[in-house]
Order: structure tokens, then C-alpha cells, then sequence
């Protein structure tokens, strides 16, 4: 082994450990902000050593397209996520995870076009066809899923007979990679049907799927990157892609399957049916008055209340109330003296996790905040609840209607703490359709008006006291 | 070349250090360890740049080139949004 080839592969090694350390740093608050810089310098040093890597051919030109490509992604890259708003954080990931597919399929490509991928055995062959097939789908698939959250209208089609189609596009890109796999002799029209087909397919299943399922075909999506990058990597021989790509498979399929788990539905049941097509006919729900109150009344309650759990929901961060939220809130604290909780669901936003981003980027501390599992059982124990463009997280219904389409669902049981304050803008119902029982209970009060008015009123009427 | 069984062995404790990574992280985690673990499949761009390095022809070199530019996207788009995220997460004793 010459010293480059030691260097680059010393580099990978360090680089590995970097990306294996700084992941399980991310996963407590504590020391999350240095875990990526850990990860960070995993991936500055492998790529720099790259330049040196044994298979690079040499040549002015080759090493001025390369760092020409790495200036081009880099900076618009670097530029649009420095942009991005916090609340299309999902979609952002989305588009650069699909990014990352696309590279393991332009990798497969080549080594197909140039023949290298039939010079070193079957298992390897396969693995390059199917890194290329994986890499391609979650190209086009996450690029659909951007467009879906980001709103796009040229995006938008729908197909008769959709699941036909489907299949037959994945039958013939099955058919299609088994050819290439058993031939001698590739041809590059086979290489370039099998590319088509595979972009297609990615189309194709990801389109039909609800805005409402989104995050879980993102999280998918990401873990298939991972597989096809740890693919592609056993094609070069590339350990660091291995690793750093299987271990991205491996924690991407378990958070995918905690996501689905927190909405209450299967993966095959996001992949295969839309939330929306069983909602045309419109569910039977509670009814009754809705008791509705001025923001200055629900201030003055909360004011003389000791404790108070906070559910904040998608419609919050939507009205960008959480800033004035906060204020509120600190203002209680201070002057009032009262002991505020936010209690978080886990599909609170748009994927598990993002309520808690939001509510960060509006200073709110994170000890501040919890799970679930965490306060469930102090809403009988509180004095006040208050609800904040959520509604089917807390609807009881998932607790005791059998009949109703979200039963089972985990929710936060607000019904149970002595006053349930809900802001919400109008009568309506949640992503689901289903009307909701909270907001009819003998406990409850409506707060109507945009979150973010209602806040600002909420914090005014504090100071009236 | 990695082949045969040391490759799945590789393959296998790899998936099992992925999953039990993820297995104790709090929820409120979830959506900075997404970006973190799409940033960390940004690797991605050394094998595009290895591949890029050695293509032969114009086409193979333009998609070896998309390649390099898709996978920086990944790489540098990642960090750089995981990093925002992580960055605003404090306690009140700070």
C-alpha cells in the first residue's frame, strides 16, 4: 500500500468514527450542536483526501470539473439553507436527500456505462443495479415529495388507474435490472431504459400520497439514500460510504417506523392507500355548543392559575405565533408566577421533532418541553390546558370511539386538566375530517381568531390585570 | 474489493450501530437527527468524485459531473440546515 493509498484510507477510518460519534451526539440536546461538527469534519477530511484517492486518474481538466461541480452544489446549496425558513425545514430536507440519491445513481451510471461494474462479480453487479434503481427512485420520489409541501402547481397530475401503472413500471424496471444482471455484454440503451424507468417510478408512487404523510415518505426516502450510498460504496470499495450510508439506512428505516407509528399508520398503508380517499364521506362526530370566550378572559385565568400545559400545533407555526407565544408565556412566569409546560405530540408539525424546532427558534428552552409519554399524566393534575392550532392530537375520540378513523391514535389527554382553553380559527375539522369532542366538553372554551392575534391580545390582557 | 462474507458482516454491524443510535434519541431530536443522518449519506460525494475522476467519454463525464453536484448539494445543504436547527436548542439556564 503507497503512502496516498494509506493516507486516503486512514482518512475514511477517521472519518467513519467522526460520522458514527457525531450522530449518537445528536441524539441529546446537550451535546447535539457538537455532534455535527464532528460529522462535519468526518466529511471535510474524507473529501479533501479524495483528491488523492488511488482510482483518480490525473489531469488538469478532470480536477477543475470536480472542483468546479463541488462549487456549483456547495454554494447553492449553503445559499438555500441558510435561506430556508424553519417551517419549510421538511421539504428542504426532502430536496437534499433526493440530491443525495441522485448522486448514488449518477455513480451507478457510470460505472455501468463504462463497463466496470461487470469486472467484479455477480454480488457486486447486483448491488450497483440496485443502489442504481434505490438511488433513482428517492431522486424523483423526494423531488414529488419538495413539490408537494412547497405547494408547486405544475407539479400536481393524477393518473387513472394509478396502481396499474405502477406496477407495471416496477415489474419492467425488475425485468429490465434482471437483463442487466445476467448479460454479457450490456448495452447502453438497457442501462439508460433501466434510468427512465427507475426516475418514472419514483414519480409514479410517490405522487398519490397525501401532503398529511409527507414526513414519513421523506424519512423513507432518506434511509433508501442511505442503502443506496452503502450500495454503491461496496462498487467502489469504498469503505466510509459503506458504513456511513448503512448505518443512514439502519437509523433512517427505525425513525421512519417511530413517525408512522406516532400517526397510527403502517408504512404499507402510507405507501399504498391516500389518508384521503376514505374521507369523502363525512364522519359522524360529537355535537353540541362550543363555548366561546374573549382572549382577555382566558388571560386573567391563566394568570391565576398555578400550572399550565401548552399544546402547541401545526396552525401555530403556520400563523408564526410562537414568538408571541413565548412572550405570553414569559410574562406568566415572571409576573404571575405560574409553572408552564409545553406538551408535544410526536407528529406535532411536520414531522416528528419540527414543533420542537419551531418552538427553539422562538427561544423557548427545551427542558421547558416534553414528550408525550412525559406529561400525559399531569393533565389531570393541571390547572389550565391551553390548545393552540392543534385538534385531532386531542380529540378523545382516538381513545374511546372504535368507529372513528383515527382510534388508537396516542393523544394528548388535554380533556382531562380542569380548564382546556383552544385557539382555532374556525369551526372546522382537522387533516383527518373528524370533529372533534374537546371542543365540546363542559370544560372547554373556544378562543377564536388567528394565533397569532389571539397571542398578542392573550399577552395585552395580562398587563390589563 | 470488499466481497463475500466480510461484506456482510460490515453490512450487519453497520445496521446495528444505525439502529441503536437512533433507538435512545428523545422525539424532540427527531427532526435535526433526520437532517443529521441525510448530511452524514452526503458521503456520497466521494464516491461521485472517485467516479467523476475516472470517466472516459462525454457522457459518462457529464453524469459523473452532476453527480459531484448533487451530492455537494447533499453534503454542504445538510450541514448547513442541521447545524441552524441544533444551534437554537438551549435550556433556561443558559
Amino acid at each position: 500500500m503507497g503512502f496516498w493509498d494509506f493516507t486516503v484510507q486512514a482518512s475514511y477510518f477517521v472519518a467513519a468514527v467522526l460520522f458514527i460519534l457525531g450522530l449518537k451526539r445528536m441524539g441529546s440536546p446537550k451535546t447535539a450542536r457538537n455532534g455535527i461538527l464532528w460529522a462535519g469534519a468526518g466529511m471535510v477530511l474524507a473529501t479533501v483526501v479524495t483528491f488523492w484517492h488511488p482510482s483518480m486518474e490525473a489531469g488538469f481538466f478532470r480536477y477543475f470539473l470536480i472542483v468546479l461541480a463541488i462549487a456549483i452544489g456547495g454554494i447553492g446549496a449553503w445559499i438555500s439553507g441558510k435561506r430556508v425558513q424553519m417551517t419549510a425545514m421538511p421539504q428542504m430536507v426532502a430536496l437534499y436527500n433526493g440530491m443525495g440519491g441522485g448522486a448514488a445513481a449518477a455513480i451507478a451510471l457510470v460505472e455501468m456505462y463504462s463497463g466496470a461494474a461487470w469486472t467484479h462479480g455477480t454480488g457486486v453487479l447486483a448491488l450497483a443495479i440496485l443502489g442504481a434503481i434505490i438511488g433513482a427512485v428517492s431522486f424523483s420520489g423526494s423531488l414529488i415529495a419538495w413539490g408537494k409541501l412547497e405547494g408547486v402547481d405544475w407539479m400536481k397530475f393524477s393518473l387513472p388507474k394509478a396502481h396499474i401503472i405502477n406496477g407495471v413500471v416496477a415489474a419492467a424496471s425488475v425485468i429490465v435490472g434482471l437483463m442487466l444482471l445476467t448479460a454479457d455484454d450490456p448495452s447502453v440503451f438497457m442501462i439508460t431504459l433501466l434510468l427512465a424507468l427507475t426516475l418514472a417510478l419514483g414519480v409514479l408512487v410517490t405522487n398519490p400520497i397525501g401532503g398529511a404523510d409527507m414526513p414519513v415518505v421523506i424519512s423513507l426516502y432518506n434511509a433508501l439514500t442511505g442503502l443506496a450510498v452503502a450500495f454503491e460504496g461496496f462498487v467502489l470499495s469504498n469503505p466510509a460510504m459503506i458504513i456511513a450510508g448503512t448505518v443512514v439506512g439502519a437509523a433512517g428505516s427505525l425513525l421512519t417506523l417511530l413517525m408512522a407509528k406516532g400517526m397510527n399508520r403502517s408504512i404499507s398503508n402510507v405507501l399504498f392507500a391516500g389518508f384521503g380517499v376514505e374521507d369523502g364521506a363525512q364522519a359522524e362526530g360529537p355535537e353540541g355548543e362550543m363555548k366561546s370566550v374573549e382572549a382577555f378572559d382566558a388571560a386573567a385565568s391563566f394568570a391565576y392559575s398555578d400550572s399550565l400545559i401548552i399544546v402547541p400545533g401545526y396552525g401555530l407555526a403556520v400563523a408564526q405565533a410562537q414568538h408571541k407565544l413565548w412572550e405570553f408565556v414569559q410574562a406568566l412566569q415572571k409576573e404571575h408566577d405560574v409553572d408552564v409546560k409545553f406538551a408535544i405530540h410526536p407528529v406535532a408539525g411536520r414531522m416528528p421533532g419540527h414543533m420542537n424546532v419551531l418552538l427553539a427558534e422562538a427561544g423557548v428552552p427545551y427542558d421547558l418541553i416534553f414528550d408525550l409519554e412525559e406529561i400525559n399524566s399531569e393533565f389531570p393534575n393541571a390547572d389550565a390546558a391551553l390548545v393552540i392550532g392543534a385538534n385531532d392530537v386531542v380529540n378523545p375520540a382516538a381513545r374511546t370511539d372504535e368507529s372513528s378513523p383515527i382510534y388508537g391514535m396516542p393523544i394528548l389527554d388535554v380533556d382531562k386538566a380542569r380548564e382546556v382553553y383552544v385557539i382555532k380559527r374556525g369551526k372546522g375539522t382537522g387533516f383527518s375530517g373528524v370533529q372533534n369532542g374537546l371542543f365540546f366538553g363542559e370544560n372547554t372554551r373556544m378562543v377564536f381568531g388567528d394565533a397569532k392575534q389571539v397571542c398578542t391580545d392573550l399577552a395585552a390582557g395580562l398587563k390589563q390585570l | 474489493m470488499i466481497t463475500g462474507f466480510v461484506a456482510l458482516y460490515i453490512f450487519m454491524l453497520a445496521a446495528f450501530t444505525g439502529y441503536e443510535i437512533i433507538g435512545r434519541v428523545p422525539a424532540i431530536l427527531h427532526t435535526p437527527l433526520m437532517s443529521g443522518s441525510n448530511f452524514v449519506h452526503g458521503i456520497v460525494l466521494v464516491g461521485a468524485m472517485v467516479a467523476l475522476g475516472h470517466s472516459h467519454g462525454f457522457w459518462q463525464t457529464l453524469i459523473g459531473f452532476i453527480g459531484v453536484v448533487l451530492a455537494a448539494g447533499n453534503a454542504v445543504g445538510g450541514y448547513v440546515v442541521t447545524e441552524r436547527m441544533l444551534e437554537m436548542f438551549k435550556t433556561s439556564k443558559d
